[in-house]
C-alpha cells in the first residue's frame, strides 16, 4: 500500500511501486482528467503538480509521489490561481478537441505560480513540452497571457514572494 | 418506436418529418428511444433519465425549460455540437444560455442527409445540415407557437416565440417552452415552414463559445480512454510488427505470472493480454514471446517504394482529366519545365490513442469509442459478433481528435475491440500505445507526382500534365462504388483534376499501385499533396513568366472565380507587394479549393539556423455563410497548424516491413515554440455554407515552400521539409 495526497486528500493504492502516477490516477482512481498521450513524457497530457511542480505522470513512479500531494486537473479549482487560470481558458475559448488541455492548464497554472508575469520567451519554455494536434497554441499563449495580467492575481502572487 | 422514426432529408421535403407521433408522447416511449451519454462512469443501473418533451430525435425540452440538443454528428474538436446546436437555435428561438448537448444513438433518424449512414466526415456536417436543422428548429417553434395560440384561444398568426417563450403580443401574455411542451408534441407536424431570412438571424453568425469548453477544461469531459465499466479489463494486443502478418506461434508463460494480469488470448489481430489496468497489461505485454509468420510485408521499404512510384509517374496512368492535347500544348510552349515530387506516408497522431471499450453480452453488444463512423462499426460489429446491428449500440464519446483515423472503413479498431471482448468473456477495454497507434498503418498514402508544364510568350500557361502515383484509399471498402469512377478514386486526383486555372491544354493521370500498407483519409484527403504540387508549380510558372505571384494566379483565373476573392483578401491583409518585411523574412503564398470551400494563405518564413522558421500566417477563407466566426477561425487555426506538422516534420517510413516512427519524438508534430501567428479573414458571403475541418490545410504547405523559395532559390518538392538543409 503507498499513501498519496490527491487534491487534498490522503489515499492509499494498493499498485506496484513502479506503477506510473498516470495509471494509478486513472485506473486505480478513475480521476480521468489526466491523459494519456504518450507514455515517454514527450507529449504532457499527463502532467499533474506533485508537490507544486509540473511533472509528466506517465514517466513518474507512484512511489516517487508517497507522501506527497498530487494535484490533478479535477482539484486545480480548489486555488484562485487554478480557478483564474480555467477562466482564462474559458474565455478565450481554448480547447477544440480538448484531450490535452489539462495537461496544458497544469503546465501553464505551475507556471504562472513560480512566474506570476512571464516573458514571452518563458510562456514559450513553459508549454513548448505540451503537445496539441488542434492547433490552440495561440489561445493558450493569449489565455495565460490573461492570467499574467489578472490584478487579484498579480497581487496574490507578490503577496507569496 | 423505430418504425416511426423517419429520416429528414433537405432533398427529399415529402419525407421531412422527425420522429413523431401521438403515442410517442408518453415518457415511457421516450425512455426506449433515450440513450444518454452519461457523464460519470456507472452504466446499465443508471434511473432512467427523466421524460421530456418534445419527444423527437434532436430536441428535448423539459418542463423546467432547460432544452437537450441531440447531436448527430461526432465532436472531435472542429466545433460541431455548437455549430449545429445554433443552426437549431436559431430557428427555434431558444434561450441559449439553457441548450446542452448530447451524443446521438446509433438509428436512421440519425443518418448523415448525403449518405445512407451515421457519420462524420468531409468536411461535411455543416454544408449536409445547414437546411436540416433549422427545419428541425422551425417545425417545433411553429407547434410551440401553435400550442400557445390554442391554450389562449387566440389566433397563432397573433403569436410569436422568443427567448424559450411563445408571446401574444395583443394581451401581452406569455408562456414559456417548457410549459407548452407536452401540448405542442401532441399536434400533428407542421407540412411546412418557412425558413428566417438570414437578414433576422440572432445566433448564426455571431462568434459563439462552445458548448463543450467547460467540461474540457475541468477534466470532466468524457472521452473513451476514459470510459470504466464494473469488472472490465484492459486489453492491450501485442500485433504483427509488419503489416499482414500473422502469429506463428507464442509463449506467455511470464506474461501470465505478473500480478494483475487476467488471461493472454490469441485474436486473429495478433495477442491480447487482459489485466486489472493499462500498466500490469502493458509490462506483461513486453514479456511475450511471439513468432511471427512475417509474410510479403516484410519486404517492404518506403525508399524502393519511393524509386517504383517515380518510375511509374513517368508512364501513362488512368485519364482523370482531359483538356485539348497536352502534346500539341508542349510543342507550341514558348518554355517549359518538368518536376517530381515526394510526399510520405502520414500518421494521424491523434494526441488520444485509439480505444474501444466493449461489453458483450449473448443477446447485446455495448460499445463506448469515439468513432466518425457509427453505421459502418455498427454494422460491422454485428457481423463480428453475430447479432443483429439493432443489438448493437453504440456510445459515441468525444474524440480525442479524429483528422480521419477514426471514420476507418474496414472499421478496424471497432472489429478487433468485439474480437477481443468475444475472447476473453468480460468487459474489456482495448487501448492502442501511442506506438500502437504510430505503427498501426491507416496512414495518408505516400505520393509520387510528375508535373511538366509549358507556358505561352505571354507567360500564360499553355500545357499542363500531371501524373500521380499512390495507393487509392477506398480500394475494396465499401466506398469504392461510389468514389472510384472510370478507375479513377476521385479522393486520389482531388484538387488536381480540379485545377482551377485557364490552360488550354490540362491532362490528369493516375496510378493506384497497391500494396500491404492500409491507408486511410487524412485531414483534407487527398487536397493534402495535390494542393502541394499544384500550388508550387504554379509558383514556378509565375517565375518563369516573371510575374507576381499574385497578380499572376488572378491573371489565369476565370473572371468570375470564388479563388480570386481569397486572393485578394489574403494579399491586401498581408500588404502583399506592400509591406516592408524583417531582413531574412519572405512571403510565400497558395491558394486552394476543397470541400467546396477556397482558402489563400500567405506565410512569412524566414530560415533560423538553417531551418525554416514560419513567423505569420494569414489566411482568408470563403466558405459561404458562417456559422459560428469563431469556430473558423478556430478550423482555420486547427488546420494550419495540423497541415504545418506534416509540411515541416511528418513522415512515416518502412525498412523490412518495419515502421521506422514510434512516438512523437520521432514523429514530430509542431510545438508551442514553432507556433507562427495566425490571421484568419472572413469572406462575408450569401452562399450556402461550405466545409471548414479542412480547407485550411491545403495551402499551408505550397505557402511555405513557396515563401522558401522566395528565400533561397530553391524548389522544395520532397516532403517534410526539414529534411532539406539550408545553408
Amino acid at each position: 500500500m503507498i499513501t498519496i495526497t490527491i487534491n487534498g486528500k490522503k489515499t492509499k493504492v494498493d499498485a506496484d511501486p513502479s506503477t506510473p502516477l498516470l495509471w494509478v490516477l486513472r485506473d486505480h482512481l478513475q480521476l480521468t482528467g489526466t491523459k494519456y498521450g504518450c507514455g515517454i513524457a514527450q507529449c504532457g497530457s499527463c502532467t499533474v503538480h506533485l508537490d507544486g511542480r509540473a511533472v509528466r505522470s506517465c514517466v513518474t513512479p507512484v512511489s516517487m509521489a508517497s507522501g506527497k500531494q498530487v494535484t490533478t486537473i479535477e482539484g486545480l479549482a480548489e486555488t484562485a490561481l487554478g480557478k483564474t487560470v480555467q477562466a482564462a481558458w474559458q474565455e478565450v475559448d481554448v480547447p477544440q478537441c480538448g484531450y490535452c488541455q489539462s495537461g496544458q492548464i497544469m503546465a501553464a497554472t505551475a507556471l504562472l505560480k513560480e512566474t506570476p508575469h512571464p516573458s514571452e520567451s518563458e510562456i514559450t519554455a513553459a508549454m513548448d513540452g505540451i503537445l496539441c494536434r488542434c492547433g490552440t497554441y495561440n489561445r493558450i499563449r493569449a489565455a495565460i497571457q490573461k492570467v499574467a495580467k489578472h490584478p487579484l492575481l498579480a497581487e496574490q502572487s507578490g503577496g507569496a514572494k | 418506436m423505430n418504425n416511426q422514426i423517419e429520416s429528414i432529408t433537405a432533398q427529399n421535403p415529402s419525407r421531412r418529418k422527425f420522429l413523431k407521433d401521438s403515442t410517442a408522447l408518453m415518457s415511457g416511449l421516450v425512455i426506449g428511444f433515450y440513450l444518454p451519454i452519461k457523464g460519470g462512469r456507472a452504466y446499465a443501473a443508471d434511473a432512467p433519465p427523466k421524460p421530456v418533451y418534445p419527444p423527437n430525435a434532436f430536441i428535448r425540452i423539459a418542463p423546467d425549460d432547460s432544452i437537450i440538443i441531440v447531436i448527430n454528428k461526432s465532436e472531435m474538436g472542429q466545433g460541431v455540437y455548437t455549430s449545429l446546436t445554433m443552426l437549431i437555435a436559431e430557428e427555434l428561438e431558444a434561450d441559449w444560455s439553457r441548450i446542452s448537448v448530447e451524443s446521438a444513438p446509433v438509428a436512421a433518424v440519425y443518418n448523415h442527409t448525403a449518405m445512407p449512414m451515421q457519420m462524420t466526415g468531409g468536411s461535411s456536417s455543416i454544408p449536409s445540415s445547414w437546411e436540416q436543422m433549422r427545419r428541425i428548429g422551425a417545425s417545433a417553434r411553429v407547434l410551440l407557437i401553435r400550442a400557445a395560440a390554442q391554450q389562449w384561444g387566440v389566433p397563432e398568426s397573433e403569436c410569436h416565440a422568443e427567448n424559450s417563450q411563445v408571446i401574444h403580443a395583443g394581451s401581452g401574455k406569455t408562456v414559456s417552452y417548457g410549459k407548452l411542451a407536452d401540448a405542442a408534441a401532441k399536434l400533428p407536424l407542421p407540412d411546412n415552414v418557412v425558413l428566417k431570412s438570414p437578414k433576422d438571424f440572432k445566433i448564426i453568425g455571431k462568434p459563439t463559445k462552445r458548448l463543450d469548453t467547460p467540461a474540457k477544461i475541468n477534466g470532466s469531459a468524457q472521452f473513451g480512454l476514459d470510459v470504466y465499466l464494473p469488472g472490465m479489463l484492459t486489453v492491450l494486443i501485442a500485433r504483427s510488427p509488419v503489416f499482414g502478418g500473422k502469429v506463428k506461434s507464442f509463449d506467455a508463460t511470464e506474461a501470465r505470472k505478473l500480478p494483475g494480469v487476467q488471461g493472454v488470448y490469441q485474436v486473429p489481430t495478433g495477442i491480447a493480454v487482459a489485466a486489472s489496468g493499462f500498466w500490469p497489461a502493458k509490462t506483461a505485454r513486453d514479456l511475450l514471446e511471439i513468432e511471427w509468420d512475417e509474410g510479403p510485408g516484410a519486404a517492404l521499404s518506403t525508399t524502393k517504394m519511393r524509386a517504383e512510384f517515380l518510375d511509374l509517374a513517368k508512364t501513362p496512368g488512368a485519364v482523370a482529366r482531359k483538356d485539348g492535347d497536352t502534346v500539341q500544348g508542349f510543342k507550341k510552349a514558348h518554355k517549359s519545365i518538368s518536376a517530381e515530387y515526394e510526399i510520405p506516408y502520414l500518421a494521424h497522431a491523434a494526441m488520444e490513442p485509439l480505444n474501444v471499450v466493449v461489453d458483450l453480452k449473448p443477446d447485446h453488444c455495448s460499445i463506448w469509442t469515439g468513432t466518425q463512423m457509427q453505421t459502418m462499426d455498427c454494422m460491422m460489429a454485428a457481423k463480428t459478433a453475430g447479432l443483429k446491428p439493432e443489438q448493437v449500440e453504440i456510445h459515441t464519446t468525444f474524440l480525442g481528435g479524429g483528422f480521419g483515423r477514426r471514420a476507418n472503413p474496414r472499421s478496424d479498431f471497432v472489429i478487433e475491440a468485439v474480437q477481443v471482448a468475444m475472447a476473453v468473456g468480460k468487459p474489456v477495454k482495448v487501448v492502442w500505445t501511442r506506438e500502437d497507434d504510430m505503427q498501426g498503418g491507416n496512414y495518408r498514402p505516400m505520393w509520387s507526382d510528375h508535373i511538366e508544364a509549358g507556358i505561352a510568350k505571354d507567360g500564360k500557361p499553355l500545357a499542363w500534365k500531371h501524373t500521380i502515383v499512390g495507393q487509392s484509399i477506398v480500394a475494396d471498402t465499401p466506398f469504392e462504388g461510389f468514389l472510384v469512377k472510370n478507375g479513377i478514386d476521385v479522393t486520389s486526383v482531388e484538387g488536381a483534376a480540379t485545377l482551377p486555372y485557364v490552360i488550354p491544354n490540362v491532362q490528369v493521370e493516375l496510378h493506384s499501385p497497391k500494396n500491404a500498407v492500409p491507408v486511410q483519409w487524412w485531414r483534407s484527403v487527398g487536397h493534402s499533396h495535390t494542393a502541394f504540387v499544384v500550388e508550387t508549380m504554379i509558383d514556378e510558372l509565375a517565375h518563369l513568366a516573371k510575374k507576381d505571384p499574385v497578380a499572376y494566379r488572378l491573371s489565369i483565373l476565370p473572371s468570375d472565380s470564388r479563388y480570386r476573392g481569397v486572393l485578394k483578401l489574403a494579399a491586401d491583409k498581408a500588404g502583399w507587394g506592400k509591406k516592408k518585411l524583417a531582413a531574412g523574412h519572405a512571403y510565400g503564398l497558395a491558394v486552394h479549393k476543397s470541400f467546396d470551400s477556397y482558402v489563400a494563405e500567405i506565410a512569412e518564413v524566414s530560415l533560423e539556423n538553417g531551418k525554416i522558421r514560419v513567423h505569420r500566417v494569414v489566411a482568408a477563407v470563403d466558405c459561404g455563410i458562417v456559422i459560428n466566426p469563431d469556430g473558423v477561425h478556430q478550423q482555420i487555426e486547427s488546420a494550419i497548424v495540423y497541415g504545418l506538422s506534416a509540411a515541416l516534420h511528418g513522415a512515416i517510413t518502412l525498412e523490412n516491413g518495419r515502421v521506422m516512427q514510434s512516438n512523437f519524438h520521432d514523429y514530430a508534430p509542431l510545438r508551442f515554440s514553432e507556433m507562427p501567428q495566425v490571421e484568419v479573414h472572413i469572406v462575408t458571403s450569401s452562399e450556402a455554407p461550405t466545409g471548414i475541418g479542412e480547407p485550411g490545410l491545403p495551402p499551408i504547405a505550397p505557402a511555405v515552400a513557396n515563401a522558401v523559395f522566395k528565400l533561397t532559390g530553391k524548389r522544395l518538392r520532397r516532403m517534410p521539409f526539414d529534411q532539406e538543409k539550408f545553408v
